[in-house]
C-alpha cells in the first residue's frame, strides 16, 4: 500500500485523514480569519475620526456583529481546531483520531454553517432588501430582547442563531472525537502525565466544549421558538426576563473564552521549551492548573453582568471566584517565564510569538482583574476598556499563540519551511500593529465611549487615540500580507522540511514533514514526557523506520460525513424561506447520510 | 456496523464507542439542565392560563412513565440475549422496547393534543412554551431512539446482528436508559412537583 | 532561521514600551485637566463616582506593578538566558515546588488586597439612598431617556437636572430593549432592563453639565442615545422645578409661537408627544418645557432654530432607525418653522 496521499478533488471532499482534515480547517478557518479581519479594517476606517461616514449605522451593526460571531466561531476555534486535527494523533502516536468520518462531518457541517452565516452579507435581495442588509446585526451576544422579533423583524438574527446552532453541531461532534482520541488512543507507555501539555490544554477544551455548547443551544432554540412559534422565552409582557439570556448566554460564554485560549496556552507550552532547550518548568503544576481554570470558568458567568444590578452578594461572590481563576492563570505564566530561565534560547518566529502571547497575556489578565472588581466594572463594561481587554486576551493572547503553532508545526504539515526574516517582519509589524490599535483602547474607554457605537461626537476628544487605533489595526493587516506572502514563497519555493527541524522532543517530530498518510510505521513504545530528548533517566527514543515493516492498512474515505452535513443548511432554509417541509428534507437528508454512514461496508 | 475500532487495543481498555457514548450522555445532561433549569426559574410565573394544575393529568402520565420504565427492563432483557446469542429473544426484546417507546410518544401526542384543545399552546403563556419545549425535546429524543431500536431489529431479522457486534445494542440500552431517567426527573420536576 | 540579534530586537521593544508609557501619562495628565474630555470616568462628581475612582486608582496602581514586575522578568529571561555558541546546554530544571508555592499565594495575597476593598465598595454603594432622597425615575426608550420625578410631579426627558449636594436615588427600567444610564462623571451605569428595575443611589458635588450616553447595545441609533446630567445650585434647581411643574406656556396671540401651536394642534406630533393641555400622547419624549433644554434629539444636536427644524422635517435621516416619521403630508417649510417657534417657546 502506498504511503502517498491520495490526489484530486474527490479524495479531498471524502477525506477522512485527519491531517487533511486539519489543513482543511486550518485553509477555511483562516479564509474566515481574513474575512473578519476585512470587517475590522472597515470598522476602524469608520471610527477612525468622529462622525464618520464610512457605513451607515445598520451596516456598522451588522459589520461588528460578523467580526466578533466570525472571529470566535469561524476564526479561532477553527484554527485551533486544526492543530487538535493535525498534530493531537501525531503527539499522542496514533494513526488517526477515533472516529475519523465523524470528524470528517465536524469539518464539513462548520464549512457550512459559515457559509451559511456569511451568505447573509449578499442575500439581502431574496428578501426585499438590499445587499449588506440582512446580515446578524444584533451583536456576537445577541441580547434579547433586542433580537426578539418585535425589534428585528428582519432574517438577521435568523441567520445568526440558526449559524450558531449549526456550528454548534460541528464543535460537540469533534468534542467527543477528541476526548476518546485522548483518552483512549494513546500509544503504549504513554500515560496521561506523559501526554503533551498541548494534548492536556486539548483536553480541557473538549470538556468545555461537550458541557458549554448545549447550554448555548438551548437559549438559541428557546430565541427560535420566540421568533418562530411566538413562545415568550424572554418576552417581559408574558411575564418572561430577558436575563435569562444574559445568563443561559454567559454560563456558555465564559467557558467559551477558555475554549478560546486554553489551546493556545498549550501550544505555548510545546514551543517554549523547544526553543529553550529546557523541559517545561512545572509541567504538573501547569496541567493541574489548566484543569482548574476549565472547572472554575463555570463559577464566574455573572462578571458579564455586573450592570444588571443582581445585587451585592451575588456580585460579590462572581467578583471573588473571577478573582480567584486568576491565579492559576498567573502560576501558568510564572511556568513559562521558570522555562525560559535558564535556558538557551534561540529567538526563532514561533518562539517570537510564544513569548509575544505570554507578554500581551499579562496585560490583557491585568485589564481583567480591574473588571472582577465590580464597581470598577460599572466604568469599564460596555466601554472600549472591554474592548481592549477582549483583543489584548484574544488577539495578543490567542491570535499570537496560534501563530506560534503555525510557525512551529507549518514544516509538519506541509514539509516546507516558513522563512525566518519574513516572519520576523510579521511578527514585528504585528506585534506593534496590535499595541497601536488595542492599547489606546483602554483610555478611549476611560474617557467615555461606550462600545458597539458606529460613530462618536468629536466632544468626547478621544478622536486621536481613535485614529491612532486604526493606523494600529491597518498595521496588523500589513504584518497579516507579509504572512501570506511568507506561505506563498514558501509554497513555491520553500526549503524542505526535515522530520525535526527544531529539535523536539514530542512524537510529531519522529517522522516524516509531512508524515506519511499512516503516520508511524511502527507505534512507538511511550517511556518519558520527552520521547525524543536525552533525560536523566532516559536515552533518547529510536525514531519509527522509514518503511513498515508490515503493511498497514489505512480506511479509505467515505462520502457521507458530508451528505449528512449538507442536511442542517437545507434544515436552516427552512426557517429562513419560511418553507416548513424544507426541515423534513434536511432532516432526511440527514439520516439518510447517517444510515449510510453507519453501514458502510468495512474495505479490505 | 463495520468499525476497526472494535478489536484494537485502547489505552481505557474500554470501547472507542462506549467512551464516545458515555461523553455525549454527559454532554446532554446539560442539555436537560439547562431546559428543566428554565422551566423551574419560570414555575409560577405564568401571567394567564392555564396553569398546571389545571391542566395536567397525572394518572394518565403515571400511566406514560410505567410504560417508559418497562421498556428499560425491555432493554436490559434485550441486551441480555444478544450477548448470549439468543437472538430470538433478542428480536422480540427489541421490537418490545421499541413498541413501548412508540406507546409512550403516543401518550404526549395525545397529552398535547388535549392540551392544545384547553388553550394551551407554546404561544399562550410561560407554562406553554416551557413545558412543550422541555418535554417536546424529550420526546424528539424518544423518537430516535425509537428509529435507532427498529434499525437494530430489521438489522437482526437480516441476521446481521449478534453477539460480536452486541456492543451496538450496549449502546443503544445506555442511550435508552438515559432517556429513560430524563424522564423519572421532568416527571418528577413537571408533574409531581407543582 | 532567525535569533535573537543581541540588544537590538530587544531594544526596539524597550522604546515601544517606552513611547507607550510617555503616551499614556500625557494623554492622562491631559484628561485630569478641566474641559476636554467631558465623559470621562477619571474626573468623579459624586461620592458614587469617587468610590469607585478609589478602587480603580487602587487596583490600577497593583496593576502596574505587577506588570512592570511580571514583565521585566519576562525580559531579563529573553537577554539573559539567549543562545549564545559555546554555552553549556542548559540544566533540565523540571520545577521548583517553593517557587510555586510562591507564586502562587503571592498573587493571591495581591487579589485579596483587592477583593476586600471591592466588596467593601460593592456594598457602600449598593445600598439605597436615605429616605429624604430626591427619587427619579428614568425609563429607556429606543433611543432618548424619559425622566419622571414623582414627588415633584415633573416628566421631562433627556436632561436630568439634580440638586448638588442631596442624595438622589435613580430607578431604572427601559420601555422596550435593554438599555443602559451612564453618566460617566457621576459613577458607573446601570442597565435598564425591561420589567425589571435598577438603582443608583448618588450625591453630586460640583455644580456643572455631565454628559453620557447609552452603554448597552440597544439597536440602530444606540450611538445616538446621549443624555445630560445637569447638577444645579439649590436655588436653580428649585427654579427649574417650578418651572417644569407649570403647565405648558401659553404663547401670546397672533406671535409666530401661536400660529406654530396651531398647526401643531392640527398634526400627527399629537399622536406621540405630550405638551401638558395640548397633546397626551406618550410614544415619544414630553415636550411640555422643551424650549429650556440645551439639546434635542437624545443629545444629538444644540437646541436651536435650524436643527429643530431638520430633525422636524426629516428625524430618520439625522437618526437611524428612529421611530419619529415624516409626516404625511409633508409639512411645509413655513409650518414647520412655526412649530419650531412654539416648541422654543415652552420654556
Amino acid at each position: 500500500m502506498s504511503d502517498a496521499p491520495p490526489k484530486g478533488l474527490t479524495s479531498w471532499l471524502t477525506t477522512t485523514d485527519h491531517k487533511r482534515i486539519g489543513l482543511l480547517y486550518f485553509w477555511t478557518a483562516f479564509g474566515f480569519f481574513l474575512i473578519g479581519g476585512l470587517e475590522a479594517l472597515v470598522i476602524r476606517a469608520q471610527l477612525a475620526q468622529p462622525n464618520g461616514h464610512v457605513v451607515s449605522a445598520e451596516t456598522f451593526n451588522q459589520l461588528f456583529t460578523m467580526h466578533g460571531t466570525t472571529m470566535v466561531f469561524l476564526a479561532l476555534m477553527p484554527l485551533s481546531a486544526a492543530f487538535f486535527n493535525y498534530i493531537i494523533p501525531l503527539q499522542i502516536g496514533a494513526r488517526d483520531v477515533a472516529f475519523p468520518r465523524l470528524n470528517a462531518f465536524s469539518y464539513w457541517v462548520f464549512l457550512l454553517g459559515g457559509l451559511l452565516l456569511n451568505a447573509s452579507w449578499l442575500v439581502g435581495p431574496l428578501f426585499h432588501a438590499g445587499a449588506l442588509n440582512v446580515a446578524p446585526d444584533g451583536g456576537w451576544f445577541g441580547y434579547a430582547n433586542l433580537t426578539e422579533r418585535q425589534f428585528s423583524p428582519g432574517p438577521n438574527i435568523d441567520f445568526w442563531q440558526l449559524g450558531l446552532q449549526i456550528l454548534g453541531i460541528s464543535s460537540l461532534a469533534a468534542g467527543f472525537n477528541f476526548i476518546v482520541t485522548i483518552l483512549n488512543m494513546r500509544a503504549p507507555g504513554m500515560t496521561m502525565m506523559r501526554l503533551p501539555v498541548f494534548v492536556w490544554m486539548t483536553l480541557v477544551t473538549q470538556f468545555l466544549i461537550i458541557t458549554a455548547f448545549p447550554v448555548i443551544t438551548v437559549a438559541l432554540v428557546f430565541l427560535m421558538f420566540d421568533r418562530l412559534f411566538g413562545a415568550h422565552f424572554y418576552l417581559t409582557s408574558a411575564g418572561a426576563t430577558p436575563l435569562l439570556w444574559q445568563h443561559l448566554f454567559w454560563l456558555f460564554g465564559h467557558p467559551e473564552v477558555y475554549i478560546l485560549i486554553l489551546p493556545a496556552m498549550g501550544v505555548v507550552s510545546e514551543v517554549l521549551p523547544t526553543f529553550a532547550r529546557k523541559p517545561l518548568f512545572g509541567y504538573t503544576v501547569v496541567v493541574y492548573s489548566g484543569i482548574l481554570i476549565g472547572l472554575m470558568g463555570w463559577g464566574v458567568w455573572s462578571h458579564h453582568m455586573f450592570s444588571v444590578g443582581l445585587g451585592p452578594i451575588a456580585d460579590s461572590v462572581f467578583a471573588s471566584t473571577t478573582m480567584l481563576i486568576a491565579i492559576p492563570t498567573g502560576v501558568k505564566i510564572f511556568n513559562w517565564i521558570g522555562t525560559l530561565w535558564g535556558g538557551s534560547i534561540r529567538g526563532t518566529t514561533a518562539l517570537k510569538f510564544a513569548v509575544g502571547f505570554i507578554a500581551m497575556f499579562i496585560i490583557g489578565g491585568l485589564s481583567g482583574v480591574s473588571h472582577a472588581s465590580p464597581p470598577a466594572d460599572l466604568q469599564q463594561t460596555d466601554t472600549y476598556y472591554v474592548v481592549a481587554h477582549i483583543h489584548y486576551v484574544l488577539f495578543g493572547g490567542t491570535v499570537l499563540g496560534l501563530f506560534a503553532g503555525i510557525y512551529y508545526w507549518w514544516p509538519k504539515m506541509t514539509g516546507r519551511l516558513l522563512s525566518e526574516s519574513l516572519g520576523r517582519w510579521h511578527f514585528w509589524l504585528q506585534f506593534i500593529g496590535m499595541n497601536l490599535a488595542f492599547f489606546p483602547m483602554h483610555l478611549i474607554g476611560l474617557l467615555g465611549m461606550p462600545r458597539r457605537v458606529y460613530t462618536y461626537s468629536p466632544e468626547l476628544g478621544v478622536g486621536s487615540l481613535n485614529l491612532v487605533s486604526t493606523v494600529g489595526a491597518f498595521l496588523i493587516g500589513v504584518s497579516i500580507l507579509v504572512f501570506l506572502l511568507n506561505v506563498w514563497r514558501s509554497g513555491r519555493r520553500g526549503q524542505a522540511a526535515p522530520n525535526d527541524p527544531w529539535g523536539g522532543a514530542t512524537l510529531e517530530w519522529s517522522i516524516s514533514s509531512p508524515p506519511p498518510v499512516y503516520n508511524f510505521s511502527v507505534i512507538p513504545t511511550v517511556t518519558s514526557r520527552l520521547p525524543r530528548w536525552k533525560t536523566e533517566h532516559h536515552e533518547p527514543m529510536r525514531d519509527p523506520p522509514a518503511i513498515p515493516p508490515a503493511p498497514i492498512h489505512v480506511p479509505g474515505g467515505s462520502w457521507w460525513p458530508l451528505v449528512a452535513a449538507c442536511g442542517f443548511p437545507v434544515m436552516a432554509l427552512s426557517v429562513l424561506a419560511h418553507t416548513l417541509w424544507l426541515v423534513f428534507v434536511g432532516a432526511a437528508i440527514l439520516i439518510f447520510g447517517i444510515y449510510r454512514w453507519a453501514y458502510e461496508p468495512f474495505e479490505v | 456496523m463495520a468499525h476497526a475500532a472494535t478489536t484494537h487495543h485502547t489505552s481505557l481498555g474500554l470501547d472507542n464507542r462506549k467512551v464516545a457514548f458515555w461523553a455525549f450522555i454527559g454532554s446532554e445532561c446539560l442539555l436537560f439542565t439547562a431546559l428543566i433549569s428554565t422551566y423551574l426559574v419560570y414555575k409560577g410565573r405564568s401571567v394567564v392560563g392555564p396553569y398546571p394544575h389545571e391542566i395536567l393529568n397525572i394518572p394518565f402520565t403515571s400511566v406514560s412513565t410505567f410504560d417508559l420504565l418497562m421498556s428499560s427492563l425491555m432493554m436490559v432483557l434485550a441486551l441480555a440475549a444478544v450477548q448470549r446469542g439468543d437472538m430470538k429473544w433478542g428480536k422480540i426484546w427489541l421490537f418490545s422496547t421499541a413498541l413501548l417507546g412508540l406507546v409512550f410518544l403516543g401518550g404526549q401526542v395525545i397529552e398535547f393534543t388535549e392540551f392544545v384543545h384547553k388553550g394551551l399552546t407554546l404561544s399562550t403563556n410561560l407554562f406553554g412554551c416551557t413545558f412543550f419545549v422541555l418535554t417536546g425535546t424529550h420526546g424528539a429524543h424518544v423518537a430516535v431512539g425509537v428509529l435507532w431500536l427498529l434499525t437494530l431489529w430489521m438489522r437482526a431479522l437480516q441476521g446481521k446482528l449478534g453477539p460480536a457486534n452486541a456492543m451496538t445494542v450496549e449502546i443503544t440500552g445506555l442511550y435508552w436508559h438515559f432517556v429513560d431517567v430524563v424522564w423519572i426527573v421532568i416527571f418528577t420536576v413537571v408533574y409531581l412537583i407543582q | 532561521m532567525g535569533r535573537l540579534k543581541g540588544k537590538s530586537d530587544l531594544g526596539t521593544l524597550d522604546i515601544v514600551t517606552r513611547c507607550r508609557l510617555l503616551l499614556t501619562t500625557a494623554v492622562v495628565a491631559l484628561a485630569g485637566c478641566a474641559g476636554p474630555f467631558p465623559q470621562s470616568t477619571l474626573r468623579p462628581r459624586s461620592d458614587f463616582g469617587r468610590a469607585i475612582d478609589h478602587l480603580f486608582t487602587d487596583i490600577f496602581w497593583w496593576a502596574v506593578v505587577v506588570f512592570v514586575l511580571v514583565e521585566t522578568l519576562l525580559l531579563v529571561a529573553l537577554i539573559r538566558f539567549r543562545h549564545r555558541e559555546g554555552r553549556p546546554a542548559p540544566k533540565p530544571t523540571h520545577g521548583h515546588t517553593a517557587l510555586e508555592i510562591g507564586w502562587t499565594l503571592a498573587p493571591a495575597v495581591i487579589l485579596v488586597l483587592v477583593a476586600v476593598p471591592t466588596v467593601r465598595t460593592i456594598f457602600a454603594t449598593a445600598g439605597d439612598a436615605p429616605p429624604d432622597a430626591l427619587k427619579i425615575d428614568v425609563i429607556g426608550h429606543q433611543w432618548w431617556w424619559e425622566y419622571k420625578y414623582p414627588a415633584l410631579g415633573v416628566v421631562t426627558a433627556n436632561e436630568m437636572h439634580v440638586p448638588v449636594g442631596r442624595p438622589v436615588q435613580v430607578s431604572i427600567t427601559s420601555a422596550d430593549v435593554i438599555h443602559s444610564f451612564w453618566a460617566p462623571a457621576l459613577g458607573g451605569k446601570r442597565d435598564a432592563i425591561p420589567g425589571h428595575e435598577t438603582r443608583i443611589a448618588f450625591r453630586a458635588d460640583s455644580v456643572g453639565e455631565y454628559p453620557g450616553q447609552c452603554a448597552e447595545f440597544c439597536g440602530k441609533s444606540h450611538a445616538n442615545m446621549g443624555l445630560r446630567v445637569i447638577v444645579d445650585a439649590d436655588s436653580a434647581f428649585e427654579t427649574w422645578a417650578k418651572a417644569e411643574q407649570g403647565g405648558s406656556a401659553t404663547p401670546a396671540p397672533g406671535s409666530p409661537a401661536d400660529r406654530g401651536k396651531a398647526v401643531y394642534s392640527r398634526s400627527a406630533c399629537l399622536a406621540c408627544h405630550t405638551i401638558q393641555g395640548v397633546s397626551p400622547g406618550v410614544i415619544g419624549p414630553n415636550l411640555t418645557h422643551v424650549g429650556s433644554r440645551t439639546s434635542i434629539a437624545g443629545g444629538m444636536f444644540p437646541n436651536d432654530s435650524a436643527h429643530l427644524a431638520r430633525w422636524i422635517a426629516d428625524a430618520t435621516a439625522l437618526k437611524p432607525g428612529s421611530l419619529m416619521p415624516r409626516m404625511q403630508p409633508p409639512l411645509s417649510d413655513g409650518d414647520i418653522a412655526l412649530i419650531v417657534a412654539y416648541l422654543q417657546s415652552l420654556k
